[in-house]
């Protein structure tokens, strides 16, 4: 047999073997060492090659190398082949119940009113309005005299208050905010434009739609040409931001000591979209918040000249709002902290 | 104040249902509560006329009655009620028919005998108990005689009308009368309207001069005046007068009573009427009660008056308590023949707090309280006399005695034309304002674009421009008003560092996994005293609601305790929260406005995670409420060492589980597990708790935020595990360490810690990795080694550890 046919049994032999194999490592190392190896198959026929007249021998080089390469390519493509079977499987044994709950990580959650004074914040600030809080415990000047509610004006039975003294006491709005920042502003540095969120208490037995304690958040634009058109323009980016701006604001007037003209906002009620029914108590509007122009008397009594400067202010309750927009139907929930409740806001 | 839409349309004409008359009082003057029709929702109530009436054989108070409803047959209908007689036209429900509350009544039968329908009382058909006049409290009602049998009842009582009940701001008392709010529609709609007042021509020979003597002895009361009436003959009024009254919600009594509440009603002036003949003395003194004297009112209660009280009496005793009720033994009866008929101001400050005091709101006291038009007092009290001479054949005496009457002239307000459209940002001109001013019915002058406006007296909320400016804004209405946003100099918007490290450590302590609470500050003093960071005295209100919310809190922890208690009683064991607030210091017990200093403090009990099918949580310990509070502190970029010293000061909290946080020295709160006893107290599990005094944090100073260079060398490390004595610290052992290390240790991070097995009595095994690194070259095992060695040999020395 010449050379080149065992070269040929060889590359027949081997490609078949090459073929039947399904094992990975008889093609990585049994196999190939036994074709390609020093020791191999090709090498040992290889040897013969001495042996051949001279011009034989390029020849049979040529086709020992063409041989080699055929294998080689063979044994590549099983070796893939092969490999991809085994990755194949064991994906697949791998499988998992992708519908097994996630592992838990512990998250926690804002508080939905806090959710809300913050966008109602950042919603001012973007307008320019800086962001103030005043005392809880407030004296009665400013709480109350100052925003010209006077000892014994009817509108102080409306908020009922819990006094430590009698000229300190726990405030009963935000507004005193607006006699503070008023008395301290320079108005020669530009207008004053602020927010004043914080905690409000009144004198009252904790029920459904009454606490002792909640939240409301005071505004207060003054400047030399500020318009009522500039509050009800303010309202309804407020109101259409918090609530979506597919809602109605109408503006109604109404009273309070520390505003002329005194209004109050109302939105077309989200449960019925204005047709009426139990939450707008069928007038298919929902008051949101009061408003109005800042009193003289107000802006006088913090020394501010009345026939100069003026504008307005408004304030409104978060508690109300998270209410109206949850559909919460009892405010003490924002006070008991049950997890589950709170748990629920993001 | 319920207005009749009916009675309104006998003075203006309006083209708009009830409903859109309600929307446009609401954008244009006082809010509406509701818009109701007394007749909604009832079906099939017709006029019937009982023909007969038999004993039911079976009942004892049952009557059988064959009742005439209009149809080919008399119904017959079982009626328990004990006025029922025959002739009477009544109140019919047929079958299929809805009464009050949505009851429907059918065919039935009552103790064994058919009854078809109902004769119904006035409540049954939908009237408030509180208006029904006492002749029809206990018994079915009879309508008029020429009532058409078979027809429906509503109209003749007045059940078709719509009532719009007004809910009038405390500054709009002329809304609490059918001319006030006439008035404001006019202005509103632009319609006239003619609102005269009623007067009697003939009076009686006698005199109330001759008969009554008034005297005030007080400033509070700016007009008072009587007018007596002779010879009156009580009894019910009119079905149209009783219609209007108890449309309004207010129940007749006698034709005398009702005329004067329909006064105040019509006019918004209330009045009162007695009967002269019990009055001692016939005087009436208007006066301070004297401490120990008491009346018994017309709603006969016994009332204990003082000093402050103001009161109407005669020569022994209070007869009325002014401007808020009347009493019971002067009142008018079916007996009464003479009367005295009172008008007079009283101070509304004077009136509220009487009736707050006593908690007697009436029709009266809210329009006192709000002010009345001292000016119309004698066209009212004209027009009742008519009214009563008319409806009670009354001698009128045309004299009327007045004690006091101080008349209020009208009061000019000046405003320029630039005033109002600079603060409405409109561009109203001359005629449009002063087409608003005359449809309000004030006088106006215009001098070049300023106009003198005379407001009457009846208008008491108007004194300045900024309230005409409001009266012109709602009459052209907010709805025509522009919207638009201040423009002016540019203003700069953003949170102040505090308000920026405020939100950041919510922000911060909500991605560590703690949930906001808000707790309440007000408190018990026992849960006040809690937890204390320093010394402090407590602020108390003077008249608290309840025990529960008595003292303002001075830690933010007791309230986290109450969430937990409340969350795990309802079987959420695992809560992890965090409250950020005030507390409310003082220091010392004669200050009296607290110190309010921001605190933020957390509570973690149960588990940190829930337990799941991959998991197997446990529950949280010390380490757990530290992990959080150091991740948090470090994400305050405080300026020096963050310490933890063990403390057992708190007689709240674990003696050997807290620990006071110390920043660069500066003490600022406290950590560590909540003393069994105290949460067996508040009824919580095992609960670990920080409180910090965020204050403090916030005026530490800070690190600029600097960048640590990456070294591209690499780092080598070296671990180190040792015997120590069990009181041996970490902190202790940490501190030589680093101060040993050399230039290029980098980190020291503890591994293990262990007193188990294999490890002696009184020891522990603790083990640390060191790792070093040089930032410019490649370190050699050399210089590690010799570093690494230093440290063992100083811990040997320092700490007789033994190096395992």
């Amino acid at each position: 047999m010449s050379l080149q046919d065992e070269l040929q049994s060889v590359l027949k032999e081997g490609l078949e073997k090459i073929n039947h194999s399904t094992d990975l490592k008889e093609i990585t190392n049994d196999i190939k060492v036994n074709l390609l190896g020093k020791k191999g198959e090709i090498t040992k026929v290889l040897r013969g090659i001495k042996d051949l007249p001279n011009e034989e021998k390029p020849l049979v080089g040529q086709y020992a190398n063409k041989v080699r390469d055929e294998i080689q390519t063979a044994l590549a493509n099983k070796q893939e082949i092969l490999e991809n079977e085994a990755l194949n499987a064991k994906l697949s044994a791998e499988k998992i119940d992708v519908t097994l709950p996630g592992s838990t990580t512990r998250v926690g959650h804002p508080h939905v009113i806090q959710s809300i004074i913050d966008q109602i914040c950042d919603m001012f600030m973007g307008m320019g309005y800086e962001v103030l809080s005043g005392p809880e415990v407030e004296e009665d000047k400013y709480n109350f005299e100052m925003m010209n509610l006077p000892k014994d004006h009817p509108a102080r039975d409306m908020q009922d208050t819990f006094y430590i003294t009698k000229e300190i006491l726990m405030r009963t709005q935000t507004s005193p905010m607006q006699a503070r920042t008023l008395e301290k502003h320079d108005f020669s540095k530009g207008p004053l434009k602020m927010i004043s969120p914080g905690v409000v208490y009144r004198r009252d037995t904790d029920d459904p739609t009454h606490s002792h304690q909640f939240h409301q958040v005071e505004g207060i634009v003054i400047d030399e040409n500020i318009t009522m058109g500039d509050l009800k323009g303010t309202l309804e980016f407020l109101t259409h931001q918090l609530f979506g701006d597919k809602f109605d604001v109408r503006l109604r007037p109404s009273y309070f000591p520390f505003t002329e003209p005194s209004v109050e906002a109302d939105i077309t009620c989200f449960k019925c979209n204005g047709k009426g029914c139990d939450v707008c108590k069928n007038t298919g509007w929902i008051e949101v918040l009061g408003a109005g122009m800042v009193h003289p008397n107000v802006l006088e009594m913090a020394g501010v000249d009345s026939q100069k400067y003026g504008g307005f202010a408004f304030g409104l309750g978060p508690d109300r709002f998270a209410m109206l927009k949850y559909g919460v139907d009892d405010i003490r929930d924002f006070y008991l902290n049950d997890v589950r409740f709170l748990s629920q806001f993001n | 104040m319920k207005v009749s839409y009916k009675w309104l349309k006998d003075y203006i004409n309006l083209d708009v249902s009830a409903d859109e008359l309600a929307e446009k009082i609401e954008r244009s003057s006082v809010e509406v509560d509701s818009v109701v029709k007394p007749s909604a929702g009832l079906k099939k109530i017709v006029v019937g006329q009982i023909l007969s009436l038999e004993d039911h054989p079976d009942s004892d108070h049952l009557h059988i009655c064959q009742v005439d409803v209009g149809e080919d047959e008399p119904l017959q209908i079982v009626c328990g009620a004990p006025n029922v007689a025959v002739n009477k036209k009544v109140i019919v429900a047929l079958p299929g028919s809805r009464i009050a509350d949505n009851v429907k009544i059918k065919k039935s039968k009552m103790r064994g005998v058919p009854s078809f329908g109902m004769l119904c009382a006035l409540d049954e058909i939908g009237f408030p108990k509180d208006v029904v006049p006492k002749e029809w409290s206990e018994g079915i009602y009879f309508l008029p005689e020429n009532a058409e049998i078979g027809s429906d009842v509503y109209d003749y009582i007045g059940m078709n009308d719509e009532l719009i009940d007004l809910d009038v701001t405390p500054n709009r008392g002329d809304m609490l009368s059918m001319y006030g709010t006439l008035r404001d529609l006019s202005a509103i709609y632009n319609k006239p309207v003619n609102l005269d007042y009623k007067k009697l021509n003939d009076f009686s020979n006698d005199k109330s001069a001759d008969q009554i003597s008034n005297r005030v002895d007080l400033e509070d009361v700016s007009s008072y005046k009587n007018r007596v009436i002779n010879n009156v003959e009580v009894k019910a009024s009119p079905l149209w007068l009783q219609i209007r009254l108890w449309n309004a919600g207010i129940k007749p009594i006698n034709n005398i009573v009702d005329i004067t509440n329909y006064m105040m009603i019509k006019f918004g002036q209330p009045m009162h009427a007695y009967d002269l003949d019990k009055v001692s003395g016939k005087q009436f003194i208007v006066r301070n009660a004297k401490v120990g004297e008491k009346i018994t009112t017309l709603d006969e209660d016994e009332v204990n008056l003082d000093e402050n009280d103001l009161v109407v009496a005669d020569s022994k005793a209070p007869i009325a308590m002014g401007g808020v009720i009347g009493g019971l033994n002067t009142s008018i009866t079916n007996d009464t023949k003479n009367i005295v008929l009172e008008c007079a101001v009283f101070d509304s400050i004077k009136v509220r707090k009487m009736a707050r005091k006593h908690v007697i709101h009436t029709e009266a006291s809210q329009r006192f309280e709000r002010g009345v038009d001292i000016n119309n007092l004698t066209n009212v009290l004209e027009e009742a006399s008519w009214m009563i001479n008319d409806l009670a054949i009354g001698d009128v005496c045309e004299d009327i005695v007045t004690a006091v009457d101080k008349p209020k002239e009208n009061i000019n307000v000046r405003i320029s034309l630039d005033r109002i459209n600079h603060v409405l940002g409109t561009k109203l001109t001359v005629d449009q304002v002063k087409d608003i001013f005359e449809r309000l019915a004030f006088k106006v002058d215009v001098k070049n674009n300023d106009f003198d406006v005379e407001v009457p007296t009846r208008r008491g909320d108007i004194h300045i421009d900024s309230d005409l400016i409001e009266e012109v804004a709602r009459i052209y209405g907010y709805d025509n008003l522009p919207s638009t946003l201040p423009e002016g100099k540019t203003t700069i918007g953003m949170l102040s560092p505090k308000q920026q490290l405020i939100r950041n450590s919510r922000n911060k302590l909500q991605a560590l996994g703690l949930t906001h609470a808000i707790s309440y500050s007000l408190t018990t003093p026992e849960k006040a005293n809690m937890f204390l960071m320093q010394d402090t005295y407590e602020t108390d209100l003077s008249f608290p609601m309840s025990t529960d919310h008595f003292t303002l809190r001075m830690n933010l922890v007791t309230g986290l305790l109450d969430d937990i208690a409340y969350n795990q009683a309802r079987n959420v064991k695992d809560v992890a929260l965090y409250e950020q607030g005030r507390v409310f210091y003082k220091d010392n017990e004669d200050q009296v406005r607290p110190n309010e200093i921001e605190h933020i403090s957390a509570a973690i009990s149960g588990a940190l995670v829930n337990k799941k099918w991959n998991n197997n949580p446990k529950n949280v310990d010390f380490y757990d409420i530290k992990g959080i509070l150091e991740n948090y502190l470090s994400s305050l970029q405080l300026n020096g060492n963050i310490e933890y010293i063990a403390t057992n000061k708190y007689p709240e909290m674990h003696p050997g589980r807290t620990a006071d946080i110390m920043v660069h020295g500066h003490y600022i709160g406290f950590i560590g597990q909540v003393h069994p006893k105290i949460a067996k107290k508040f009824n919580i599990k095992e609960t670990y708790v920080f409180d910090l005094n965020l204050q403090t944090i916030i005026d530490l100073p800070k690190q600029e935020q600097q960048y640590d260079l990456v070294s591209k060398y690499p780092s080598i490390s070296r671990d180190i595990a040792m015997l120590v004595n069990t009181e041996i610290t970490n902190k202790q052992i940490m501190d030589v360490i680093l101060k040993r290390g050399g230039a290029y240790l980098t980190n020291v991070s503890l591994f293990d810690v262990y007193n188990g097995k294999n490890v002696p009595e009184g020891k522990k095994s603790m083990a640390y990795s060191l790792t070093y690194q040089n930032k410019k070259d490649t370190l050699t095992d050399d210089e590690v080694n010799k570093a690494f060695d230093k440290v063992e040999r100083n811990l040997v020395k320092e700490f007789d550890v033994e190096i395992r």
